[in-house]
C-alpha cells in the first residue's frame, strides 16, 4: 500500500504498517505543547480528567508567549496557572518570560523537534514543524489536556496535495511570498483536512526558515499539516541543536495524492495578502498606493534570524516614513541576542522602529501595537481577519519580511526594490 | 439527538478570531467568552441567539485559530446546533470535543435562509427546513461521536465510560 510522507509517519506512530486516507487512528505522541490562552483552558480539562501525572515530563511542553510578558492582570493569572501546573506536575519544558520565544521559532530552535516526530500543539501553527519532516498539527485544548494525559490522539488520515517546486527564489523574495503565492493560488481552504506536502528540486534551495514559514502557513490554507522533506540542511540543522536522531520518512514514489501542483520559485514575486483573508493575495507589482500607519516584523511566520536579518539589512541607514510606527519583534531570545550583537537592533533604533522582547503581541491582537478605527497595518504575520490586530475597522496586510521593510521606510506597501 | 429552532445565517470562512476575539482570550470563563461571542461579525447575534438557536453557515466554518473558546462561546451562548457547507477541521475537533453539535451540510447550507425554523436529527443525518418544506439528508455521526455530543464532550464521555 504507498503512502505519501505524512501517512507512513502517522502508521508507524500508530503502529500500523500502512494506513490510508479516511482511516480514524490512535497516535502516539512525541510532543505535546501549549501556551499561556490554551494551556489553561487545557489544565482546567486535564484536572476534570482525573489524572495525577502528565504521560511524560520530558514531552509535554508549555510556552509563556502571547499575552507574555503578562498584558494585563488577567493574562498573569493565566501565566500562573500554567507556571503552578507545571511546577507541580514537574514539566521540564516549561518556558516563561526570560527564556521563552514565540513558541513555533522556540521548539525548533531548542531541539524540541526532529524529523520523524509527531506534535500536537493547542495553536494552529503547531504545522510549522512539518519543515523539519515531522507530523505536526494544531488542536484545541481538550486534545491537549487528553495528550497531556495519554500521550496518544485520534486523527482521521489525511490525503494530500503535492506541490512540485522547481527553480530558485529571486532576490528579495522568500518563503512567506512562497506560500502567499499558494494559497492565493489555492484558497483559504484549499487545503482543508489535508496534508500540503512540498517536494521538487527548488526544494534544497529554500532555507530552513524558508521552509518554517512555509509550513507555518500550511494551516491558512486549511491543511492538518505542510510537510517537507528532509535533506541535508535539516539534518545539519537538527544536529546542532538536539541529540535525538531524527527519523527520516519519504513519500512513496506511487503514492497517490489529490492534485499536484507544479510551483515555479524563480516566477514567484513579492506578494501581499489584502485583507481580509490570506488568499486576497496581489504582487507588489499589481498595488496601487496603500498608506500605512504602522508596520509589524516578527512572529511565528517570520520573526526569525534570517527574517530579521533581511529587514535590517534593508532599513539600515534609512529612517521610518513619518506617521509611521514600525514594531520589529525577533522570535526568541537567541535571534534577539544575536541581533544584538550584530548590531541588527541598533538599524532599527536608529531608524526609528520600537525593538519588543519576543511575544506573539500584536499578531493576535493582544498587545503591543493594537489597532485604532480604520488603521492600516503591514505584518509578517500570518492572518489578516476582521479585527485580528485591533479594532474591527482596521485592516492588516500580510508581507514578507523584506516588503514590510522597504514599506515601513516609504510609508506605503512598496516593493524593496523601491529603496535598495 | 433532536434539535429544533430558528436559523442566524452567516457566510463563508467565518474565523475564529470573529467568533471570539483574542482580546478577551484572557479569560477562561464560559460566560464571559460568551458575551463577546460574534461581535466582530454580528453585533446583533446577543440578541438574537436568545430565540434562534441554530447556526447555518458557508464553508470553513471556524477557520483560523485553534482557541477551543470560539466553541465554547458559541455553546454557552445557547447555539445548540450548527450547520456548515464544511468546517476547518481543528474547529470541527474542537466542537465535537467540547460537545457542541456540528452538522457538514452543502446543500441544507446553501438552502436554509435566515431566520427559517429547522428540525434536525443527528440519529438519522436528516435536516427539515419548516419554513419551506425542504428536506436535506447528511451522514449521521458514528456512533462514538454522537455520544460525545451526548455526554457533553471528550472529558464527561472518558470519564463516563462510553468512550475507552
Amino acid at each position: 500500500m504507498s503512502m505519501t510522507m505524512t501517512q507512513k509517519i502517522l502508521a508507524a506512530h500508530a503502529g500500523l504498517e500502512s494506513v490510508e486516507a479516511g482511516e480514524l487512528i490512535l497516535v502516539s505522541l512525541d510532543r505535546v505543547l501549549g501556551n499561556d490562552i490554551t494551556s489553561p483552558v487545557a489544565i482546567r480539562e486535564f484536572d476534570k480528567l482525573g489524572f495525577d501525572e502528565v504521560y511524560d515530563k520530558n514531552k509535554v511542553t508549555m510556552v509563556m508567549d502571547h499575552f507574555a510578558p503578562n498584558k494585563d492582570i488577567k493574562a498573569a493569572i493565566q501565566c500562573k496557572m500554567c507556571r503552578d501546573f507545571c511546577r507541580e506536575k514537574e514539566v521540564v519544558n516549561f518556558y516563561d518570560v526570560g527564556k521563552m520565544g514565540v513558541e513555533h521559532a522556540l521548539l525548533p530552535e531548542k531541539g524540541l523537534v526532529v524529523s520523524g516526530d509527531t506534535v500536537i500543539g493547542a495553536d494552529s501553527h503547531t504545522c510549522t514543524y512539518g519543515a523539519l519532516g515531522a507530523f505536526s498539527t494544531g488542536v484545541g485544548s481538550t486534545d491537549m489536556a487528553c495528550g497531556m494525559a495519554i500521550g496518544k490522539a485520534w486523527f482521521k488520515v489525511p490525503s494530500a496535495i503535492k506541490f512540485v517546486l522547481k527553480g530558485k527564489l529571486q532576490k528579495y523574495v522568500s518563503g512567506k511570498d512562497v506560500i502567499l503565492h499558494i494559497i492565493g493560488k489555492i484558497g483559504v481552504d484549499g487545503a482543508l483536512y489535508r496534508s500540503m506536502e512540498f517536494t521538487g528540486e527548488g526544494v534544497s534551495s529554500l532555507s530552513i526558515t524558508d521552509r518554517l514559514t512555509i509550513c507555518n502557513m500550511a494551516i491558512e490554507a486549511g491543511a492538518k499539516n505542510g510537510i517537507f522533506p528532509v535533506d541535508e540542511q535539516t539534518l545539519a540543522y537538527i544536529a546542532e541543536r538536539s541529540d535525538r536522531k531524527p527519523v527520516v520518512y519519504e513519500a512513496d514514489e506511487d503514492a497517490v495524492y489529490d492534485e499536484t501542483y507544479e510551483i515555479d520559485l524563480s516566477a514567484i514575486r513579492p506578494t501581499v495578502a489584502f485583507p481580509h483573508l490570506p488568499e486576497n493575495t496581489k504582487t507588489v507589482d499589481e498595488i496601487s498606493e496603500v498608506k500605512i500607519d504602522q508596520v509589524v516584523i516578527g512572529s511565528c511566520t517570520n520573526g526569525y534570524y534570517e527574517n530579521i536579518k533581511e529587514a535590517a539589512d534593508i532599513i539600515r541607514g534609512k529612517k521610518v516614513a513619518d506617521g509611521v510606527r514600525a514594531i520589529i519583534i525577533p522570535a526568541t531570545q537567541e535571534i534577539y541576542m544575536r541581533a544584538m550583537r550584530e548590531g541588527l537592533l541598533a538599524d532599527f533604533i536608529e531608524a526609528g522602529c520600537a525593538v519588543s522582547t519576543p511575544t506573539c503581541g500584536p499578531c493576535l491582537g493582544g498587545h503591543m501595537g493594537i489597532l485604532a478605527p480604520y488603521e492600516r497595518a503591514v505584518a509578517t504575520t500570518n492572518r489578516n481577519f476582521v479585527g485580528r490586530m485591533g479594532d474591527p475597522t482596521s485592516e492588516v496586510y500580510l508581507t514578507s519580511p523584506a516588503v514590510a521593510a522597504a514599506s515601513a521606510i516609504l510609508g506605503r506597501i512598496a516593493s524593496p526594490e523601491e529603496v535598495m | 439527538m433532536l434539535f429544533n429552532g430558528k436559523v442566524i445565517k452567516y457566510k463563508d470562512n467565518v474565523d475564529t478570531d470573529v467568533i471570539i476575539p483574542a482580546r478577551y482570550l484572557n479569560t477562561i470563563d464560559k460566560k464571559e467568552l460568551a458575551s463577546h461571542c460574534m461581535e466582530d461579525l454580528d453585533t446583533s447575534f446577543k440578541e438574537r441567539v436568545k430565540t434562534n438557536k441554530i447556526i447555518v453557515a458557508g464553508n470553513n466554518f471556524g477557520c483560523g485559530s485553534s482557541r477551543e473558546h470560539a466553541p465554547l462561546a458559541i455553546k454557552e451562548s445557547g447555539v445548540e446546533l450548527v450547520i456548515a457547507k464544511s468546517f476547518a477541521r481543528i474547529f470541527y475537533r474542537n466542537a465535537i470535543n467540547i460537545g457542541l453539535a456540528i452538522f457538514e451540510c452543502p446543500e441544507a447550507a446553501d438552502a436554509i435562509s435566515d431566520g427559517d425554523e429547522i428540525k434536525a436529527d443527528s440519529d438519522t443525518g436528516i435536516i427539515e427546513d419548516l419554513t419551506t418544506g425542504k428536506q436535506f439528508k447528511t451522514k449521521p455521526f458514528p456512533e462514538f461521536i454522537g455520544k460525545i455530543i451526548a455526554d457533553g464532550g471528550l472529558v464527561e464521555a472518558i470519564k463516563k465510560g462510553s468512550v475507552k
